[in-house]
């Protein structure tokens, strides 16, 4: 699938929940409105994790790629 | 004058109970509200996930906090508690362990300091949490409620929406910031009226109950954590080995020495990760789990570890398996030919 190109890269290998999830929201927290954050983990749950923590912040989830055991989850910061 | 809106600091685990608390505090009394989850280290989702472990339908636990903020429609702020000073009132708490691990009033105490820094940073007016009365043993009966408000500097700043009306009048509510007649009088275990209320509330979808998500309260975890404290003169736990006390099977080969095997290929992983300073050791030339040790071993313990490493790997019928040691930088050190332990019998009174 067609994925934008990201303003910023977080890479939260090795971490597990809910440790990726802390560190994108401290991440998103310093982008701008519109900007594209990736957050490659290899915590399979980002798969349910992202999309409920996008809910209920209202960024926009774009979607999460699994390539072998690394898991590429995508957001779009909404600040406005 | 309009009435100015009260600010609240939600904690919430993401069970039914927190769930609800932050939809009245939020829609019925018509507050600001700041919804909060601490990360404490101990949690059973993490160690599941890490460990590489899935439900049988192949799905991994959600983290509960996460789907309750998407279901409610409410950021919940993850802090990651799991320092230094977390840890030390968990080896030493003021007030004991319940059953297991579990020092559920000092770590209370401490969570609603917490709590209670953030709300005094932010400018906020109480704290809430979804505690029912008389729903746990331990933290929740009401004198053990009123201790634990006292000893975090929150008295009459902590409110329990669902069992208000059997508790003392907060702050508050004594000063009409919000309306106590609209809180609620739900005591005991049964989660009848909170699964009555999630309907009139319109919360479709919260987990089940489970006991939470802390493996404090497992006694296979507890074994393992008393005995680490029980081996060491300072009662002092590190991060890392809370870690590892979660992963693989552990052994307690004499004071200063333990052997911890993985069992799942995750479990290696996250062993192969925290092999610095500690022996590592695998079958050289069949599969197997990955183990470390921790101390100083004698040639008979290491002999002993050489056998159940491979007792627990491919190599369990053969005659004898290569056992490879290295050191704690990753050096090769030796190879023991060993015969596998043929019956678990044999080494289960090293197992913690």
């Amino acid at each position: 699938m067609e994925r934008p190109v990201p303003d910023r890269t977080l890479d939260t290998s090795g971490r597990f929940c809910p440790v990726p999830i802390i560190e994108t929201a401290k991440a998103v927290k310093e982008m701008g409105h519109e900007q594209v954050l990736l957050v490659i983990a290899t915590d399979p749950g980002i798969e349910t994790d992202m999309p409920a923590w996008c809910r209920s912040t209202r960024h926009e989830y774009l979607g999460t790629d699994r390539e072998g055991r690394s898991f590429k989850s995508w957001v779009r910061v909404r600040k406005a | 004058m309009t009435k100015r809106k009260p600010r609240a600091l939600g904690l919430i685990s993401g069970g039914l109970d927190s769930m609800l608390s932050l939809k009245i505090v939020r829609d019925v009394l018509g507050c600001e509200v700041r919804a909060v989850n601490f990360y404490t280290g101990f949690c059973i989702t993490e160690t599941q996930r890490r460990s590489g472990r899935r439900r049988e339908d192949g799905t991994v636990k959600p983290n509960e906090a996460l789907q309750a903020g998407a279901e409610l429609e409410a950021e919940v702020e993850l802090i990651d508690i799991s320092d230094e000073g977390y840890l030390d009132v968990i080896a030493n708490p003021k007030f004991g362990y319940g059953a297991n691990a579990n020092p559920c009033i000092d770590c209370r105490i401490d969570m609603f300091k917490r709590a209670k820094a953030l709300l005094e940073e932010w400018g906020g007016d109480f704290v809430f949490t979804g505690e029912v009365l008389g729903q746990r043993p331990k933290s929740q009966r009401r004198h053990t409620m009123a201790l634990i408000e006292k000893n975090a500097g929150l008295e009459g700043r902590l409110l329990r929406p669902l069992s208000a009306q059997l508790l003392p009048p907060t702050i508050a509510e004594k000063e009409g910031l919000i309306d106590r007649s609209k809180l609620y009088k739900i005591s005991g275990r049964s989660r009848k009226e909170q699964m009555a209320l999630a309907k009139e509330l319109g919360i479709a979808n919260f987990p089940q109950p489970a006991g939470g998500c802390c493996y404090l309260t497992d006694e296979a975890f507890a074994k393992k954590f008393f005995d680490v404290l029980d081996h060491r003169e300072e009662r002092k736990i590190s991060k890392e080995e809370i870690v590892l006390l979660a992963t693989g099977r552990h052994f307690r080969l004499s004071d200063g020495v333990k052997l911890v095997v993985g069992r799942t290929e995750g479990e290696n992983f996250q062993l192969d990760m925290h092999a610095a300073g500690r022996y590592r050791l695998h079958a050289r030339d069949v599969n197997g789990p990955v183990a470390l040790v921790e101390g100083e071993p004698t040639w008979e313990e290491m002999v002993i570890a050489s056998r159940i490493v491979a007792r627990y790997g491919q190599g369990r019928d053969l005659p004898q398996v290569a056992i490879e040691w290295r050191n704690g930088k990753g050096e090769g050190e030796e190879v023991l030919q060993v015969e596998p332990f043929r019956d678990d019998a044999a080494f289960a009174s090293l197992r913690i």
